[in-house]
């Protein structure tokens, strides 16, 4: 039994056994889980070794200004930080030992979506996520909300950073106005979720309520007003900020500037439907498509009890029985399904690769669609054209790289010990070449499950 | 280690920066009379004015400026339609089309959307409902949804775009790269995912699409790695007895800020190229097919400082195909005078682009008023459908 257990928690909750992977944890897999949820664990020195967003924009802004083909000196700056960002971050995914917490936090970076399909924020997506996503992966709720929140690829990409009060001192100059996406999305996507109790009211009340959230202003060198330098950090901005009072969700804020909307935030991440919104995210994610209720229960409860402490949550999910029943149905995604390759045939070198197999899969690294990221959702992935890439695929990673492992029918049964069904052992066994049969293996049932 | 290579059967479709791209999107659908439904999605914002000058217009030289195309019969001239509107040269090889009254053209029209972003026009243009992202779902595929019959759609090509997303299951193909697998390999595969709810059924769609497609490319004569051939593929797709009723095709490169006389010029011949190649690969089925070509906004009338055109608000809309009622620019022109445009610099619309599709939508694939105003475009009532678009 413990061995299944130490397949699933390495499948259902990791990112795939590394070989000898699942002897290691065979002892104690939920404690060895958990052990990834400790908050003061270090992350990986790769991505320390990244640039802050700060320095990107700074060095954005750089190009831009230095060269004579600005745009595009500009672009290619953006396309270097990306491709950088998404190196390191699939190597980092494919060799980690706490596989748990980076699959938490793909989830985040998820919920929290920014996205470089957005031009503007291509430089910046990989630094979202490791500078407001991660440091909180298993902290508070709150303090990721509000620091996605503020984070500029976030101000960017849902065009927050020029949303202007109407009645503000910027609005009555200029005429231009309140832009709702980021409110938008804060109540129906990132805190209540789309039936959570707000109707539009809410949404134009916690925009007027975020005016100032922007890019900070310094002044240029004639100290002039409108001869100003955009950082591209945040900054609140007062002469942006609707005056007056607004309700929203039945509270009052009465014009505080940037305090009404750290307090707006605060209730958003207490409001029940967030918890419930959570939960039910998070049972979908690593359960089943379907969440079963007791488990969405059980972790909704656990988020509400722990004032949203995210590692509570977690643990939460971790201590669900469903999370451990037979054929959950859960099916990887092109990102699970590159990196559990990587792991099961012990590549560490450069992310690159990874990436651009996950792309080619149309799931590149911080290139969701839309604001709602990534489907969660079998058939979103499974279908008749992705099932033949990934045989496709398979295939293509198996030639390339047969030569460096050994028996192939180890490491299936190092890879996925008691997940492994006998017809497909029967397969990997009877197949004449290495090449086939580790084509099989990366193609098999069990391995497109988690 | 993992570097996946692809054989694409037509190189060279996306080599060059700023070449065109073609990932085509194909749904299965019962519909009335076995007709076919093609919407072909050209991303960037195509130039209307462009592509249908209005040289007829008394103020269409002054106030393109730069952009005005030579009169019809001058070289590299307007190719003339109806006296007031016409075609640009590149788009000239439609005018038989024009004239079997298989043609048709919808201009000034737009979403009801000012603020001029790709990202957000976009996501309007295929969500259906009054505002950008106002819906995870496509129109399209809702008014499968709606059409009551069994829907098994077929989407190809690397993503499903947003048009076709949404609760009628959609499959993904490319019809541009030929499947590689070895017989072997896929009998053992076959073997493993005997039984397999998601797997099974997935890959014999999958090798069934594979099948229709080897025979479509055969037939097709692939003379050049171009739209047409490309689109020749599809259609023969399409047409075929097991094929998709319903595809949706994707073009971009039309955001024309720099240099547009040629680049416009290369975009609109891969227009024609695709609409002719649809119509030859698709024979008889032609007669009850139809084409809508859409883009998320026009362009600014005048040129800009650097031979192009910015991002502008009402354009123009292509029907193409037998099902067709061609021959006719629909929708009434607002004029290019200073004081007609949308603030001095676009043109203005008077046709809602909701009520093109939903004309296309009733008057070709039969979908009634009640779902059509409810679910497929909510809160569209001021946009109601364009009629006479469709023959018969």
């Amino acid at each position: 039994m413990s061995t299944r257990e130490a397949a699933l928690a390495a499948t259902r909750f990791g990112l795939g056994a590394r070989p000898g992977e699942l002897d290691a944890i065979a002892g104690d897999p939920r404690g060895w889980l958990l052990a990834q949820l400790e908050p003061q664990r270090p992350p990986d020195p790769e991505l320390q070794g990244l640039p802050p967003s700060s320095v990107i924009l700074a060095s954005l802004a750089e190009q831009r200004r230095a060269s004579e083909d600005g745009r595009k000196a500009l672009r290619e700056a953006q396309r270097d930080a990306y491709r950088g960002d998404v190196s390191v971050r699939c190597k980092v995914a494919a060799r980690t030992d706490a596989p748990f917490r980076e699959r938490l936090v793909a989830f985040w970076s998820n919920h929290f979506t920014v996205s470089a399909e957005r031009r503007e924020v291509l430089g910046l997506a990989g630094a979202h996520e490791r500078e407001a996503v991660r440091p909180h992966a298993v902290g508070r709720f709150e303090d990721m909300l509000v620091a996605s929140t503020r984070h500029p690829a976030m101000l960017a990409y849902l065009d927050q950073f020029k949303s202007i009060g109407p009645n503000s001192l910027a609005g009555a100059r200029s005429g231009r106005g309140l832009n709702e996406n980021l409110a938008r999305e804060l109540l129906e996507l990132h805190t209540l979720g789309v039936d959570g109790g707000y109707g539009q009211p809410d949404v134009e009340a916690l925009a007027q309520i975020l005016t100032g959230w922007s890019f900070e202003r310094r002044p240029g060198r004639s100290r002039r007003m409108g001869d100003e330098e955009v950082t591209g950090r945040y900054g609140f901005e007062p002469r942006m900020h609707e005056p007056g009072t607004k309700e929203l969700l039945g509270a009052y804020y009465p014009g505080n500037g940037e305090e009404d909307g750290l307090a707006a935030l605060s209730a958003l991440a207490a409001h029940p439907s967030t918890a419930e919104h959570v939960a039910t995210k998070l049972v979908r994610h690593f359960v089943a498509d379907e969440p079963p209720p007791a488990a969405v229960e059980r972790v909704a409860s656990a988020f509400r009890d722990s004032d949203g402490d995210l590692g509570v949550t977690a643990a939460a999910v971790v201590e669900a029985p469903e999370a451990w029943a037979q054929g959950s149905g859960k099916v990887k995604t092109p990102y699970d399904l590159v990196l559990s390759s990587a792991r099961l045939l012990g590549y560490t070198d450069d992310g690159r690769p990874l990436a651009e197999s996950m792309g080619h899969f149309g799931q590149a690294p911080f290139r969701a669609p839309s604001p709602q990221g990534w489907s969660d959702r079998a058939a979103d992935w499974i279908h008749p054209q992705g099932v033949l890439d990934r045989i496709e695929w398979a295939r293509d990673v198996a030639e390339a790289s047969v030569e460096r492992i050994g028996d192939v029918a180890d490491l299936a049964h190092g890879a996925l010990g008691p997940l492994l069904s006998r017809r497909t052992l029967r397969a990997l066994r009877s197949a004449a070449e290495p090449t086939t049969a580790l084509a099989l293996l990366l193609a098999s049932p069990e391995f497109h499950r988690r | 280690m993992i570097r996946p290579t692809r054989r694409r059967v037509l190189q060279g479709l996306l080599g060059t920066a700023g070449a065109l791209s073609l990932a085509p999107t194909l749904a299965r659908a019962a519909t009335p009379d076995d007709r076919r439904f093609v919407l072909l999605v050209l991303r960037g914002g195509m130039d209307g004015l462009g592509a249908i000058p209005a040289h007829g217009d008394p103020d269409y030289r002054e106030a393109r400026g730069a952009a005005a195309l030579p009169q019809p019969g001058q070289q590299d001239g307007v190719v003339d339609l109806d006296g007031q509107f016409g075609l640009h040269p590149a788009l000239g090889g439609l005018l038989p089309m024009w004239e079997r009254g298989h043609l048709a053209i919808v201009h000034a029209t737009s979403l009801p959307y000012g603020a001029r972003s790709h990202f957000d026009a976009q996501d309007l243009l295929e969500n259906g409902t009054d505002r950008p992202f106002g819906a995870a779902t496509g129109w399209l595929n809702r008014a499968l949804s709606a059409s009551g019959a069994p829907v098994t759609a077929m989407a190809m090509g690397r993503g499903v775009p947003l048009v076709l997303r949404g609760p009628s299951p959609v499959t993904a193909a490319d019809p541009l790269r030929e499947q590689r697998l070895g017989p072997d390999l896929l009998e053992r595969i076959e073997d493993l995912y005997r039984g397999d709810p998601l797997l099974e059924p997935a890959l014999r769609a999958g090798l069934r699409t594979q099948d229709m497609l080897a025979t479509a490319r055969t037939s097709t004569r692939l003379r050049r790695a171009d739209t047409e051939s490309a689109a020749g593929v599809i259609g023969g797709l399409i047409a075929h007895a097991e094929g998709p009723r319903v595809a949706v095709l994707e073009l971009s490169g039309w955001d024309t800020h720099t240099s547009q006389d040629r680049v416009l010029g290369r975009q609109l011949e891969a227009v024609a190229g695709a609409l002719t190649g649809l119509q030859e690969a698709m024979g008889a089925v032609w007669g009850r097919t139809l084409v809508l070509a859409v883009s998320e906004f026009g362009r600014t009338v005048a040129a800009n400082g650097t031979g192009g055109t910015d991002h502008g608000t009402a354009g123009a809309v292509l029907l193409a195909g037998g099902a067709v009622a061609g021959g006719e620019v629909f929708g009434r022109w607002p004029g290019l005078a200073r004081r007609q445009l949308v603030a001095e610099r676009d043109l203005a619309a008077t046709t809602d682009l909701r009520s093109v599709f939903k004309g296309v939508l009733a008057g070709h694939l039969g979908v009634r008023e009640g779902p059509l105003e409810d679910d497929v475009f909510p809160g569209s009532r001021e946009a109601p459908p364009l009629e006479g678009l469709v023959r018969g």
